[in-house]
């Protein structure tokens, strides 16, 4: 049995690993090949450091996750602490639905809605160009703006009243018990949705494919443009590139949390 | 004071009140007013009538999805369980395993594994060598090639909500349930597959729903021979000005998600979960 | 109500539009002019693998010899429709763009091209007469010129020659496409001009009358036929699916022939005989395109022998210019020479596929716009086509046994949680 579903799980993983080793194996393929290996070699990596196109791409790729990231976050507070204090409770479970609506959303649609949007109000105000920078850090913005709720929301309603209740009575502005109290107490949340609104707009391509503009074209687009034509060997190289960062994040975002959690753990045997 | 702090709150909450009602309420209404009107802004239902023609589009996107969802469940929840079922270092290297993928670009994974399955390609190459295949394998641009890219691309979002929601599960049920005559397969089947329903649901909402909308997988795996309602969208505002047309299909693809994912919450009541915890 | 949401809406958006004014102010201060170039997808010289980078020349020579800094732009596109509806619907504003004939008849008689001034493109010079001004059908009569040609060509079929032999019946002709002899090895078009052109050319008819409805469905009939044999419709991806012989048979443009060559020269291409499309893709200026000046610069630029050679030399296709005439040229022949040369190495024919006898024999009729009630014909058939499928029942049937299971596991969690409430009712009131 042990044996059986560890067989089965190693032919899952061939399953999901198989087109990325392929990548990454022929990345270093001397040959413009995806078939035939013929040595190993760099130069793909150094002309992918030579296109200037694709590190524009990266740059902007940067930027905007994190610009929108950071508004997304900053909103993503505001709407989590309305949420949390609103008093009518149908007012609040409405608000939260609204915010869902881009999550539960297709990405197709997100992106659909919001080009026919720019496309009318365009239409209205009679302003050509209408696509650029700024429709693709509103529409990022808004496609973070649930993950960004969905962590920091739990926090807002797990906070103990008291603690702002008596930093009230002794003398605090709400503006000054949000700041010092509050803020620091969802502050993990906050920067959970922060990272995580990062990745995920770092790696959108439907809404942008949908609201984006040739002077303003971000990695994934980029790749898309590539897909369609003639793939660049380069591009397998950047992917080989992004695929070992991910995998870094993701070891240190592990390793960390499992050494909070082993610490908690013997805090909690010590109090035992 | 209570008006102030009110009035103070209220302040605080406009900016997401206005940004939530301009960017996600307003685009939404802006796709009701392009479905409903014609070219010319007046009021019209011919887009909503026309969609007849893209009937099989609609069925033949469910039925993909569908097929999808299932071969996902049936390869996810036996890895998930075997998964949660490992030491807790091991554990943790299968999850950095499985979030990888989630995180590499879609569109590099999907042409990826179009090059590995094309005709000339590594798969096809090797089967030729072994003589196991004369000619071509002739898999890209069939219905089979469409499927199994969409279980590649999102079967690490059916194993990750199922694999957390086992991993919360409380060991001593299954214990329990041993120590009460269970044996494994019946654990299984009466503990822990009815405990694991909420990740079940979730699994199956994040495959499902970018399943029925893609069109890159479509485009790149189907030859551009399957049009899915991604493709039909897609289509309708990128290659040709219709976008009213591309505003019903994806006014009704909406409406068809929301209640799909309506009925699936049904099963997810919060009296499960509160047996969970 | 539709106003106070306009204003609104223009509030938010001011606020957003704030970093794009930022960045103009930047640029002002710095002079720098961007120029937004529309093009085809691999279809400059672009510098990648010591070929010429016209663009960067280009930046270079407004430095040197205007005195200004321009930057170049360059975004693709991969169907004259696609760029179409980037254009119309304003989404983004472009200096210089290169669609083909048809698409600028339609574009001028829409009043979305600007008229240029012959004056600034003196190197117009340099390129063949029957290329330019009334000699082309999709400038107006009049004298105005509103484009400049780029490339022309012939769309061909090219076929790989360790699949097709050259001794079937039906090599030679539009039939190969048709061939079930090579199920899933065929690739069409994924544009519907194109696409409808090839079946209109094997009919023997013409591509232009869309009066003639029965033409058309005879049209649409054939290629829902050939969708049950073709591996997929592809613009540009036919590139490596070529070159990898992951397909065997393809409708392309003749200039992209060769490019598969270099890498694949197991594959051969022929001009089908029962005739086939004359295309040219001219340079234009959109009507609201923010520096015509520099765009006419641009034009003129690139007809300048020079650097024209260089373009064909990189994308294979077929130039305008005055070849024959400029051999002799005593500032431009090298540069013709060169490329004679580099096409020879190539492809030793290639200068006859492009230019000669093989090229002249076969009959061509270009697209012309069709009138609107044309284009929303072709669009609904185009949309016929592409929502035809030929998965099997089968499909249909697993769907079906999934909605089954689907339906009885959901009855059996409802019978069951009835039951179970029942037991604990019966439980509490024990």
């Amino acid at each position: 049995m042990k044996v059986l579903s560890k067989i089965y799980m190693a032919l899952v993983f061939l399953l999901l690993y198989a087109p990325i080793l392929v990548v990454v194996i022929f990345s270093f393929n001397s040959a413009e090949s995806l078939s035939r290996f013929e040595g190993f070699s760099l130069d793909w990596y150094g002309e992918l450091f030579q296109d200037a196109e694709a590190l524009t791409a990266l740059r902007n790729s940067l930027v905007l996750a994190t610009v929108s990231s950071i508004l997304a976050t900053v909103l993503g507070i505001i709407a989590a602490f309305a949420i949390s204090r609103a008093r009518r409770r149908w007012l609040a479970r409405t608000m939260e639905s609204v915010s869902d609506i881009p999550m539960m959303n297709p990405d197709i649609v997100t992106g659909v809605s919001m080009m026919l949007l720019f496309v009318g109000v365009a239409g209205i105000l009679k302003v050509q160009p209408f696509l650029g920078v700024w429709t693709m850090i509103i529409a990022h913005t808004t496609f973070n703006l649930p993950y960004v709720i969905l962590s920091v929301l739990p926090k807002f309603r797990q906070m103990d009243h008291s603690l702002t209740e008596a930093a009230m009575d002794l003398g605090c502005t709400p503006t000054a018990t949000f700041f010092k109290i509050e803020l620091p107490y969802i502050l993990p949340g906050a920067i959970t949705g922060l990272m995580m609104s990062f990745a995920l707009s770092l790696d959108d391509f439907v809404i942008s494919h949908f609201v984006s503009s040739p002077d303003f074209r971000t990695l994934p687009l980029y790749i898309y443009n590539q897909t369609v034509h003639d793939v660049k060997f380069s591009m397998y190289a950047l992917c080989t590139l992004l695929v070992f960062v991910i995998l870094g994040v993701l070891i240190v975002v592990n390793v960390v949390g499992s050494v909070r959690e082993r610490r908690q753990l013997r805090k909690a045997g010590a109090k035992r | 004071m209570k008006k102030k702090q009110s009035m103070i709150r209220a302040a605080a909450s406009s900016p997401y009140v206005v940004w939530s009602v301009l960017f996600i309420v307003a685009p939404l209404l802006f796709v009701l007013w392009f479905a409903l009107t014609d070219g010319n802004g007046s009021f019209s239902i011919e887009n909503i009538r026309g969609l007849s023609a893209y009937g099989r589009t609609f069925v033949m996107s469910i039925g993909f999805s569908l097929i999808a969802t299932a071969v996902c469940f049936l390869i996810g929840y036996p890895l998930a369980y075997a998964m949660a079922r490992t030491s807790r270092r091991i554990r943790n290297i299968l999850t950095v395993l499985i979030m990888l993928p989630m995180w590499t670009s879609l569109l590099v994974r999907t042409y990826a594994l179009m090059a590995l399955l094309d005709n000339g390609g590594i798969v096809s190459n090797t089967l030729t060598r072994m003589g196991l295949l004369n000619g071509h394998l002739n898999f890209i641009g069939t219905g089979g090639a469409v499927i199994l890219g969409m279980v590649y691309d999102f079967l690490p979002y059916m194993i990750l909500p199922i694999y957390t929601s086992m991993t919360k599960l409380d060991i001593r049920y299954v214990e329990a349930a041993a120590d009460l005559g269970c044996n494994g397969t019946q654990t299984l089947f009466r503990v822990v597959l009815p405990l694991t329903v909420p990740g079940i649901v979730s699994g199956l909402t994040m495959v499902f729903v970018p399943s029925i909308s893609t069109f890159y997988i479509s485009q790149k795996l189907g030859g551009g021979s399957f049009d899915l309602i991604g493709d039909t969208i897609e289509r309708q505002f990128q290659n040709t000005v219709t976008y009213n047309t591309g505003a019903a299909i994806s006014l009704v693809m909406m409406i068809l998600i929301l209640i799909s994912l309506g009925v699936m919450n049904h099963f997810t009541d919060q009296k499960s979960e509160v047996i969970v915890k | 109500m539709k106003k106070a949401f306009a204003i609104l809406l223009l509030v938010c958006l001011l606020v957003g539009m704030i970093p794009v004014f930022s960045s103009c102010v930047r640029d002002e201060s710095e002079r720098t002019i961007t120029l937004y170039v529309y093009n085809w997808g691999e279809y400059i010289s672009d510098g990648y693998e010591d070929t010429l980078d016209v663009n960067a020349e280009f930046e270079k020579y407004c430095r040197e010899e205007l005195g200004r800094n321009v930057k170049v732009n360059y975004s693709t596109f991969s169907s004259n429709e696609d760029m179409y509806a980037k254009v119309k619907s304003g989404a983004a504003v472009y200096d210089v763009i290169i669609p083909s004939d048809y698409i600028i008849q339609r574009m001028i008689t829409e009043g979305m091209l600007r008229n240029l001034n012959r004056d600034n493109i003196p190197n117009l010079k340099y390129i063949r007469d029957e290329f330019k001004g009334e000699n082309v059908y999709y400038e107006p009569q009049d004298g105005k010129i509103y484009s400049v040609p780029y490339f022309y060509g012939k769309i061909g079929i090219i076929y790989n020659t360790e699949v097709v032999s050259e001794d079937i019946e039906t090599f030679g002709s539009w039939d190969l496409m048709w061939d079930e002899n090579f199920k899933g090895e065929i690739l069409q078009f994924n544009n519907s001009r194109d696409a409808f052109g090839t079946a209109l050319y094997k009919l023997g008819y013409s591509v232009n009358d869309t009066e003639n409805t029965a033409h058309w469905q005879e049209a649409l009939e054939l290629l829902k036929e050939q969708k049950k044999l073709v591996q997929g419709y592809v613009m540009d991806e036919v590139f490596y699916k070529m070159k990898s012989g992951s397909a065997a048979i393809a409708a392309y443009y003749a200039g992209d022939f060769f490019t598969m060559y270099e890498d694949n020269d197991a594959l051969g291409f022929y001009y089908p005989e029962e005739g086939t499309n004359l295309y040219i893709d001219a340079m234009c200026i959109p009507s609201n395109a923010l520096h015509p000046d520099i765009a006419e610069a641009y034009i003129n630029f690139m007809c300048r022998p020079d650097i024209a050679c260089a373009n064909a030399a990189y994308t294979y296709y077929a130039s305008p210019l005055d070849l024959e005439a400029l051999e002799d040229d005593m500032e431009f022949g090298d540069a013709v020479k060169e490329y004679y040369d580099a096409m020879a190495e190539v492809h030793e024919d290639a200068i006859e596929i492009l230019y000669g006898e093989m090229s002249a024999k076969v009959s061509a009729e270009p697209y012309k716009n069709l009138s609107p009630e044309g284009l929303i014909q072709l669009n609904d058939l185009w949309e016929e086509l592409k929502v035809e499928s030929s998965i099997g029942t089968e499909i249909y049937v697993i769907c079906g046994v999934i909605l089954v299971v689907l339906l009885a596991l959901a009855i059996w969690y409802f019978i069951r949680k009835r039951q179970r409430a029942k037991l604990c009712k019966s439980l509490w009131q024990r």
